[in-house]
């Protein structure tokens, strides 16, 4: 699965979608969403059962004052229209496997 | 563990001193892994960009100069796997590092597990984290723009975070438990000069207060020389304090001194065959290029110590 890019038009779909969503909040200047950003994309490739998708905060600040994030990357998990899990800072992939599982 | 693959040398940690000893190593023909937990750069891949390792006249961003690290090693045949290292055996010929997916072998170790922010220890430290409580000025900053925020620290990094929220922010405290900073010129007298810095001497911060919304809506701090308590407003703390060096895998096993493992600049470690290169060692300047240096040091120490095996 491709990872899906995030804006204020398209997140409403989130909420009715069944599988388990991944939400990447990043910017492209910042090195710890660079690092991050790599992991979110092999996990959206090896788990077809989640959603992945990244929220760009620089185009996107609406959505960033939505979900609080004030501290980038932050990785948000949604389980049927909900948030279940928000953490931000850099984290190995086993970490960021195990909020969505 | 017959046929089981036997690394020349396995570098922990994918910083600058870890792909500077990757590269020399695979370049020397040793067969050569490097295990990161996470991402390549280390620490560098926090900061903004970095005017001081040569060779980039209009400097480079951390995180592409630890791409072209890691690039560079690879070039030579080093390889990286990404895993976290759970528990290392370093004595005899052959040690084991052992990760979450599984056991890796080697003739020689390179540590370059580098260091992570310190953090104050106040409670509730890591639940505010990244929801007021700051340890990287440079990604979290721009969301206080207009907003008042503290930095707690007084070396070149707290400076220079000081001064980059000097840019975003409406006003910036300085808290730091001496009366003067430790901080260099070049980061030092821009700082004194900006309108929106105001400093609190002499003070340390005890804790933070938590607004309605959960978030840090003040600051506790303790003046030393009056040995009072005062709350400062503020809507987010940055943590500047110096770093504290990664080496909770090798304590009872290598030597170390406050933290740090024990290594001249020869590298070597109290363990034959295992070696530690970056900020993690004992030494007096720990930067991108001392770390960088550190591993063509560890690297060329590791191959002789191979030579005198055979």
């Amino acid at each position: 699965m491709s990872v899906l890019q995030i804006n204020k038009n398209n997140f409403e779909s989130l909420k009715n979608e069944s599988r388990t969503v991944l939400i990447d909040f990043y910017a492209d200047w910042c090195g710890p969403c660079r690092m991050v950003s790599p992991i979110v994309d092999e996990i959206a490739a090896e788990r077809s059962d989640l959603l992945v998708c990244k929220v760009n905060v620089d185009n996107e600040p609406e959505l960033a004052a939505q979900f609080g994030v004030f501290s980038i990357p932050t990785l948000a998990v949604m389980k049927d229209g909900r948030v279940v899990e928000q953490v931000s800072g850099a984290r190995p992939k086993a970490q960021i496997l195990e909020l969505v599982d | 563990m017959n046929g089981a693959r036997i690394y020349d040398t396995v570098i922990i940690g994918g910083g600058p001193a870890g792909y500077t000893a990757a590269l020399y190593a695979a370049r020397s023909g040793l067969d050569t892994l490097v295990v990161e937990k996470m991402s390549v750069g280390g620490q560098m891949a926090l900061t903004g960009d970095i005017d001081n390792y040569p060779g980039f006249d209009e400097g480079i961003d951390g995180f592409t100069l630890g791409m072209k690290m890691q690039s560079s090693a690879h070039r030579f045949g080093a390889e990286t796997e990404y895993a976290e290292v759970v528990s290392v055996e370093l004595d005899g010929e052959t040690k084991r590092i052992v990760t979450a997916s599984g056991e890796i072998l080697a003739k020689t170790v390179i540590i370059a597990t580098g260091a992570d922010p310190r953090r104050l220890g106040f409670a509730g430290e890591t639940e505010l984290t990244g929801r007021g409580v700051h340890y990287c000025a440079h990604c979290d900053g721009r969301f206080y723009k207009g907003k008042t925020v503290a930095v707690v620290g007084g070396g070149n990094s707290a400076v220079s975070d000081a001064l980059y929220l000097t840019r975003l922010a409406e006003k910036v405290i300085l808290i730091h438990r001496r009366d003067t900073l430790k901080a260099t010129k070049i980061y030092h007298d821009p700082l004194m000069r900006a309108e929106n810095v105001e400093f609190m001497w002499n003070s340390t911060v005890e804790g933070v207060e938590i607004g309605e919304n959960g978030r840090v809506s003040g600051i506790r701090v303790r003046h030393t020389d009056s040995k009072e308590t005062e709350t400062v407003a503020a809507d987010a703390l940055f943590v500047s304090i110096g770093r504290e060096p990664n080496t909770g895998l090798f304590e009872d096993k290598l030597e170390l001194y406050h933290g740090y493992i024990v290594a001249d600049e020869s590298t070597k470690t109290s363990a034959r065959g295992v070696f530690a290169a970056g900020d993690v060692r004992t030494k007096a300047l720990r930067q991108v290029i001392t770390a960088a240096a550190d591993g063509a040091v560890a690297a060329t120490a590791a191959e002789e110590y191979l030579a005198g095996m055979e």
